[in-house]
């Protein structure tokens, strides 16, 4: 038998785990399906009511009345329970790994009270539409949610509406578009300066909303040069969307410089603040000079991220701009808690009724429990944490980090495995499918590569130094495999619920099925076009 | 005077001192202020923000937090009739139970073997709502109904190439207005006026409306005033007729008893999964969904993800990932197809697990039950002194118009009313449709009993007559 002592955690000392996800085999829920099975059934209909409203489908008009009953699977309840419990398990969620690897993501611990709360009847069973005397809570922790984000950013009014971070991005550019109108200014100005490394939603979010697009790109300490800048402003630009620290995890010293050029433009600068967890209490948006800026309370401020989403993307704006942001907004009268509608500048609405009131509970509830004082440490040590990484990781054989060489980074890293590639023909994200056999998750990192071979790790607060040991350790080893085995990486992963994706199909009309009813046209032609071959 | 004790965070590990201090000696720097050096002094704070003083122990915490809520006063205390966008349905505790387990309420973007559940949970949701709709292509929820809505008329726009669009004007106000923000760089929205006597689409505007510059059609069934469009297939045919694409907006859980739009001549279908299994959460349960047959010209047109079923290296093991990721803006920036990023994922899980638990079934029972009980509604109410009901001669769904002109009280004033008998009124019309006069959009789902319903008669009669 195998001794695994030397695998077990042992004086703070973690070992690589023997971990193997759960592998179900599980099948699609229409597999399992056996007619007449019911999940539940629904409240019945009284007598009288049936009795006084007769023959009622006759009234639905022909060609609206449904034919054929949809084909959903028919399974009992414990059936459906087991199945999505199985499909859990084969998912590898932040409450189960050192979830380090998603960097710009901020994967950090979703505190369970602030789960427990948000599931209360008085969150929960709330309709938006009530009348205000009836929603005096949820309205007193939106207003005093915004009162925060407004101290922690030095901006004059927020509003809690857009879905996520791109739909604050969005926003935030409809503002932009918006402000310039009322100069007259909405057709000259035209163009979005953006850079690299900022979240490609800067990019796209900026281009749905109308705009040309320009992206800078970094000199050699990561940011754009100055001169790049000054080449790029004209009459035209309408702004400035930018990410700082960037994904990189490098900040821009020079930000207000950047702010002060674009301002002299005649373009507004808007801030991603997606990157704000090592920054918090720190430095603020308004006081580099920003007049826009937007957070994401699913990765900062800790509400769980569930798959990717419900989220919120709270935007901030200086008081000239307030004027713009969605309805309604929550005022305070010193007594009541009031929803605004009368705002005819308003850019309108961005998401249904005032955004993801629970998420914001549990970001409320979440600075709550630290203060200002615990958000700054929630910012030093999310930053120890990652310069921490960054010494050790940088120990790996293969690895290296461009851009600002030997200086600090905020909280997060982006890596590059070129070396390890010229050395051992193995492939970041093929590093990245090997970790996960160790029961940790590694991404690599958003399109275009501008560093090759990218791998981002952010540790936040949420990770203690045995975990980020851990975490090193299973990366070290990987390097090492790769150097040693390098078919043993490239195969991976080993332990995973599933073995290597063939992803051709994935990108062929011909092929591809988005739903199991086209999965099961296709698989029928693919067969039947088989047999007439053979 | 003595030095504060640190306090030591739950939530923040490396917060003890001692590790603090090995961990900075192991880096090689004397303080985290050296972490900081690339941010300017004078853009750092000299003084912390002034916050409110926390509650450090988790029991406070909960005291405080559970203590603003209890001024909410929730619709299981208060008989509830509004909708409008966010409807009451029972929500079955196996949908709390799934979207509650930490596997998925944490998990993010990981790859489809780290997260092969996450994929396959979300590739389900996006196969039982296509037999829903009967369309083979569905996508990972959007934020909302709002949002699909906006999207599914950009898809549209750049599928025909074309830059106007006709909206039905019994869509919702905030519908609208999310539609004219996100297509105001592309397209001109038009509005389509309806019969005042039946509320249904007027085929003479749309007749006179639409050209052969007009990319899409959209409109609503059940529409926002709760009537049901009967001329989906005339608007279709006569959308096709000018080479305009149909988008019709959908209440899913009207779908077991009525028709699929895809029936009726829709391109694309769209709408909101709130209904299917997600709490109110005062308007956090939305996630939005858009629905085309399987053409290689729609697809390619959606910006959210899609996730496909495709096979692995081990014979007969079902592997997922992205469908056609380049044409989202993950791949390409500004490239892309508008923008992708964190939507409403875990509210798709939690309507693929519902859908799952009602089977064809329990979806007609529900259709037919919600029918029912609104119709009985509308029976009691069109019986009251000086209430109109249905304001609309056509057949509702779950929510139909009721006009109070006849009372010589204001919707407002009978709200209030209603609140002191621990009843939520239907939603004021005044400002989004005022031709309407006094009138209020209530609501009635399968939460209704009798007793409930016959509650609100009686609270109105009381209140009007």
């Amino acid at each position: 038998m195998e001794d695994i002592t030397k695998k077990r955690y042992i004086n703070g000392k973690p070992r690589l785990r023997r971990f193997h996800q759960a592998k179900w085999d599980e099948p699609i829920i229409f597999e399992l399906s056996t007619e007449g099975e019911r999940g539940i059934l629904v409240p019945e209909v009284e007598d009288e009511v049936k009795n006084e409203v007769g023959d009622f489908l006759a009234t639905i008009p022909k060609g609206v009345q449904r034919k054929q009953p949809p084909k959903l699977p028919e399974l009992s309840q414990p059936q459906v329970l087991r199945h999505y419990v199985r499909l859990s398990q084969e998912t590898l969620g932040t409450d189960l790994n050192i979830d380090v690897g998603q960097g710009t993501c901020t994967m950090k611990y979703s505190p369970k009270v602030n789960e427990y709360l948000a599931r209360m009847p008085q969150m929960a069973e709330i309709h938006p539409l009530q009348d205000e005397e009836t929603v005096q809570g949820i309205l007193e922790v939106m207003y005093k949610f915004e009162k925060i984000l407004k101290e922690i950013s030095g901006m004059d009014q927020f509003s809690l509406q857009p879905g996520a971070g791109s739909a604050a991005i969005y926003a935030n550019a409809s503002i932009i578009r918006a402000y310039h109108e009322t100069q007259g200014e909405a057709n000259r100005r035209d163009e979005i300066i953006t850079t690299i490394f900022s979240h490609p939603s800067n990019a796209a979010c900026a281009k749905t909303a109308g705009f040309k697009i320009i992206t800078l790109d970094p000199s050699e300490e990561g940011y754009p040069d100055i001169e790049a800048l000054k080449a790029a402003v004209s009459e035209r630009t309408a702004g400035l969307m930018i990410t700082n620290p960037e994904d990189t995890g490098i900040f821009n010293p020079e930000i207000e410089e950047f702010l002060r050029i674009v301002h002299e433009a005649g373009g507004l600068c808007s801030y991603d603040q997606a990157n704000a967890n090592g920054i918090l209490c720190i430095t603020r948006a308004r006081d580099a000079g920003f007049d826009l800026c937007h957070f994401n309370l699913h990765k900062t401020f800790s509400a769980p991220h569930g798959c990717g989403g419900p989220a919120v993307g709270a935007i901030g704006v200086t008081k000239e701009l307030a004027k713009f942001l969605p309805v309604p907004v929550v005022e305070f009268d010193g007594d009541k808690y009031h929803l605004n509608y009368d705002r005819p500048q308003s850019i309108g609405k961005v998401r249904a009724f005032y955004g993801v009131a629970p998420v914001v509970l549990k970001a409320y509830a979440w600075v709550m429990s630290l203060g200002a004082e615990g958000l700054k440490e929630v910012a030093e040590i999310a930053v120890l944490n990652n310069n921490y990484l960054l010494k050790k990781i940088l120990e790996i054989p293969g690895v290296s980090v461009p851009y600002a060489k030997g200086k600090h980074r905020i909280e997060q890293v982006r890596y590059s495995w070129e070396k390890l590639m010229r050395d051992t023909v193995v492939h970041s994200e093929e590093i990245g499918l090997r970790a996960a056999d160790f029961g940790v998750h590694y991404w690599t990192s958003h399109h275009p590569w501008i560093v090759p071979e990218p791998c981002t790790l952010e540790p936040t607060e949420s990770y203690s130094k045995s975990e980020l040991d851990e975490y090193i350790e299973i990366i070290r080893h990987v390097s090492n495999e790769a150097y040693k085995n390098p078919k043993l990486v490239k195969t991976a992963p080993h332990n995973s619920t599933i073995h290597k994706i063939h992803h051709a199909p994935l990108d062929n009309p011909l092929q591809w099925a988005i739903t199991w009813r086209a999965y099961c046209k296709k698989r029928r032609k693919t067969r039947a076009n088989n047999n007439v071959n053979l | 005077m003595r030095k504060k004790k640190p306090i030591v965070y739950p939530y923040i590990p490396n917060s003890v001192l001692t590790v603090k201090d090995k961990m900075l000696r192991e880096i090689g720097v004397k303080s985290v202020e050296d972490f900081f050096e690339s941010v300017p002094m004078k853009l750092k704070l000299k003084k912390n923000v002034k916050l409110p003083k926390p509650f450090l122990s988790e029991y406070s915490l909960k005291r405080h937090i559970e203590w603003i809520l209890s001024k909410n006063k929730t619709c299981q205390e208060y008989l509830n009739f509004l909708g409008a966008g966010c409807w009451q349905h029972y929500v079955p505790a196996v949908c709390d139970e799934v979207n509650q387990r930490g596997e998925f309420l944490t998990a993010y973007a990981g790859e489809p073997y780290d997260d092969h559940g996450r994929f396959q949970a979300l590739f389900e949701y996006a196969s039982m709502m296509g037999e829903l709709l009967n369309m083979d292509v569905v996508n990972v929820p959007t934020y909302d109904g709002l949002q699909a809505a906006a999207t599914s008329i950009r898809m549209a726009s750049r599928i025909t190439g074309r830059s106007e669009v006709l909206v039905s004007r019994t869509i919702s106000s905030d519908k609208l207005s999310k539609i004219r923000d996100y297509c105001k760089p592309k397209i001109t929205i038009k509005l389509l006026d309806y019969d005042s006597k039946t509320g249904q689409l007027d085929l003479n505007y749309l007749d006179l409306g639409i050209s052969s510059k007009t990319a899409a059609i959209y409109f609503e069934n059940p529409s926002y005033l709760g009537f049901i469009e009967a001329h989906g297939n005339e608007i279709s045919k006569i959308a096709h007729d000018h080479g305009t694409i149909s988008i019709v907006g959908v209440d899913p859980i009207s779908l077991g008893i009525l028709a699929p739009p895809i029936e009726y001549g829709a391109d694309i279908v769209c709408g909101d999964i709130q209904p299917l299994g997600m709490h109110m959460q005062f308007g956090g349960g939305h996630a939005g969904f858009i629905a085309t047959r399987d053409e290689e010209k729609y697809v390619m047109e959606y910006p959210s993800r899609l996730f496909g079923i495709t096979s692995t290296s081990v014979e007969g093991e079902y592997g997922f990932g992205d469908v056609a990721f380049k044409r989202t803006s993950f791949a390409l920036r500004e490239g892309g197809k508008e923008f992708v990023g964190t939507a409403s994922a875990l509210w798709g899980i939690t309507a693929g697990v519902y859908l799952a638990l009602m089977g064809p079934q329990g979806m007609r029972d529900i259709g037919k039950g919600i029918m029912q009980r609104s119709h009985y509604a509308i029976l009691q109410l069109s019986k009251i002194r000086g209430i109109k009901c249905p304001v609309f001669q056509s057949t509702h769904f779950k929510e139909f118009v009721v006009n109070f002109d006849g009372t010589n009280k204001t919707v407002a004033e009978i709200n209030k009313a209603l609140l002191k008998r621990k009843i939520f009124g239907g939603k004021d019309l005044k400002n989004e449709f005022p031709e309407l006069g006094n009138s209020a959009l209530y609501c009635i789902t399968e939460v209704h009993t009798k007793n409930d319903i016959d509650r609100l008669v009686d609270a109105l009669r009381e209140v009007v007559e």
